[in-house]
């Protein structure tokens, strides 16, 4: 069971949340600079590691708002929990 | 080696039944093989199957990391069919289904494949018109489908809840009459001794920690057991595919790894004689030869590279089985685990060429790689070979997803958890 340190409920248990995949993620935006292979690689690419991950995880049974999840995607660990614009640490 | 037969059997009859060999050899790697194989599943084997047998090729080899059927080949729900709507699908899992047909005597191996046919259920008027358009476009496509009635179904599945509570009352379903089960690990066996008479290597414990490239185009591999040198490599590895590929160079992929978990039941005398599938909500039952029955479900949803399930999945599919078959109500579970899914963006598999010259991949099964093990190593046996696809695998490319030409079964988008 995965237990995540919500950072406005504190620990609450996995089933609380829905998962909102990969946070390395980032929209290209709507500039006309913005080319259509950026959107192809936001869209469908993803570099899927097996260690530690930053995921998007909405507490959508308690407070209702999005945070940032470092995780561990072989262990389960959860290493880090922010608010979902702030940064989990130094590197992402 | 000797093949197998009911004379073989009689014959040790008289010696104790202590003739009999190992299934395969454990050679030692050759220096160079004309073709490399990445992953010892029941892709990776069917792959060297049929590039020793169809395309010509001796010397060949499969590396596996682990043991031999370790991954995904032993732990799915052994289910076989190929009830898909769309076009590219139907015909690369029906020419699967014909291979299914032959395939015990094809590699001389008893893969039980049993023909007990597939039920999805349809809950409400809307499913039950989705069924009749699947069902159809099955039809015009050469797959036997048959759309039933809420009594049919009654006929076949008799043990669901047809009473005035049930929380999703059965209106009819969808029956693919050929479809069926296999036993998994015979399957991955099968493949591994029939291709092992040909001549093919098999290296277990040999996991591969790098690629040899050089002007874009492969030239052998790095493995745990030593380098080894060849110009064509294929990589089969399902759950890891990203990490491989990485390894090649070819970082993001259009591909996220899940979990999927399955459990079995103590064994209890004949309980259900076909597979039948929740329409509203996840969950999917057979029972093997052994009695257990088998349960599937849905991904647990987040990214995991861990082969062992958490215990919220189980519960929920269980709920759904309650729902649907009261009467499971009482037996036990005896095990369940889990398996690392290649979602793919669409929902459909990767059997394709890569941008390295001699680099191939086959890839993206999601959660049905299963079924299409003879028709996956078929094409990607033919890719390898002829270095380009074949009819049946040329929608499966890896561009397709630049290009725009996607094949969502499901139509719901680039959303690997929900496939």
């Amino acid at each position: 069971m995965i237990r995540i340190n919500c950072p406005w409920c504190g620990e609450r248990n996995m089933v609380e949340f829905t998962y909102g995949g990969d946070a390395n993620n980032v929209y290209p935006g709507l500039s006309e600079e913005t080319s259509e292979k950026q959107y192809f690689e936001y869209t469908y690419l993803r570099d899927n590691p097996c260690g530690p991950h930053l995921e998007y995880w909405h507490h959508v049974n308690g407070c209702r708002q999005w945070i940032k999840v470092k995780r561990d995607t072989l262990t389960h660990e959860v290493i880090a929990t922010v608010p979902a614009d702030k940064p989990v640490g130094e590197k992402e | 080696m000797s093949r197998y037969s009911a004379l073989e059997v009689l014959k040790g009859g008289l010696t104790g039944q202590k003739h009999w060999q190992r299934a395969w050899r454990d050679p030692e790697p050759k220096q160079e093989y004309d073709a490399i194989i990445i992953g010892g599943g029941g892709h990776g084997l069917a792959t060297a199957y049929y590039l020793a047998k169809l395309h010509g090729m001796s010397r060949i080899a499969v590396c596996e990391k682990g043991y031999l059927g370790g991954g995904n080949v032993g732990r799915n729900t052994t289910i076989v069919r190929s009830n898909y709507m769309l076009e590219d699908n139907a015909h690369f899992y029906e020419h699967g289904m014909k291979l299914w047909e032959e395939l015990s005597q094809d590699i001389n191996f008893n893969v039980m494949f049993s023909q007990r046919g597939i039920i999805n259920l349809a809950h409400s008027d809307a499913q039950m018109d989705a069924f009749a358009r699947r069902g159809n476009a099955m039809r015009l496509n050469g797959i036997d489908a048959e759309l039933l009635t809420r009594d049919q179904v009654k006929e076949h599945l008799p043990m669901l809840d047809y009473s005035g509570k049930a929380r999703f009352p059965v209106y009819g379903g969808l029956q693919q009459p050929r479809g069926g089960t296999a036993r998994h690990d015979a399957v991955a066996w099968g493949y591994a001794r029939a291709a092992d008479m040909l001549g093919v290597d098999i290296l277990q414990n040999c996991e591969v920690t790098g690629f040899d490239i050089h002007d874009g185009k492969v030239q052998g591999i790095q493995t745990t057991r030593g380098a080894i040198k060849s110009g064509k490599v294929g990589i089969a590895v399902a759950g890891n595919t990203s990490r491989v590929c990485a390894l090649a160079g070819l970082n993001r992929l259009p591909i996220e790894s899940h979990k999927l978990q399955a459990m079995v039941s103590e064994p209890l005398k004949p309980f259900i004689d076909t597979v039948c599938t929740f329409g509203a909500g996840h969950f999917y039952v057979s029972q093997s030869d052994k009695g257990g029955l088998v349960f599937g479900g849905d991904l647990d949803g987040y990214n995991s590279y861990a082969q062992r399930g958490n215990l919220p999945m189980v519960a929920h599919v269980l709920q759904c089985g309650m729902a649907l078959m009261p009467a499971i109500g009482r037996i036990r579970l005896l095990r369940h685990w889990a398996g690392v899914m290649d979602m793919s963006m669409d929902g459909s598999p990767i059997i394709s060429t890569t941008p390295v010259k001699g680099l191939y991949l086959n890839g993206g099964w999601c959660y049905g790689g299963f079924k299409a093990t003879p028709a996956s190593g078929w094409c990607f046996a033919h890719t390898v070979a002829q270095d380009r696809p074949h009819r049946l695998n040329e929608a499966f490319t890896l561009d397709r997803f630049e290009r725009g030409y996607l094949i969502d079964e499901k139509g719901v988008g680039p959303i690997p958890a929900l496939h």
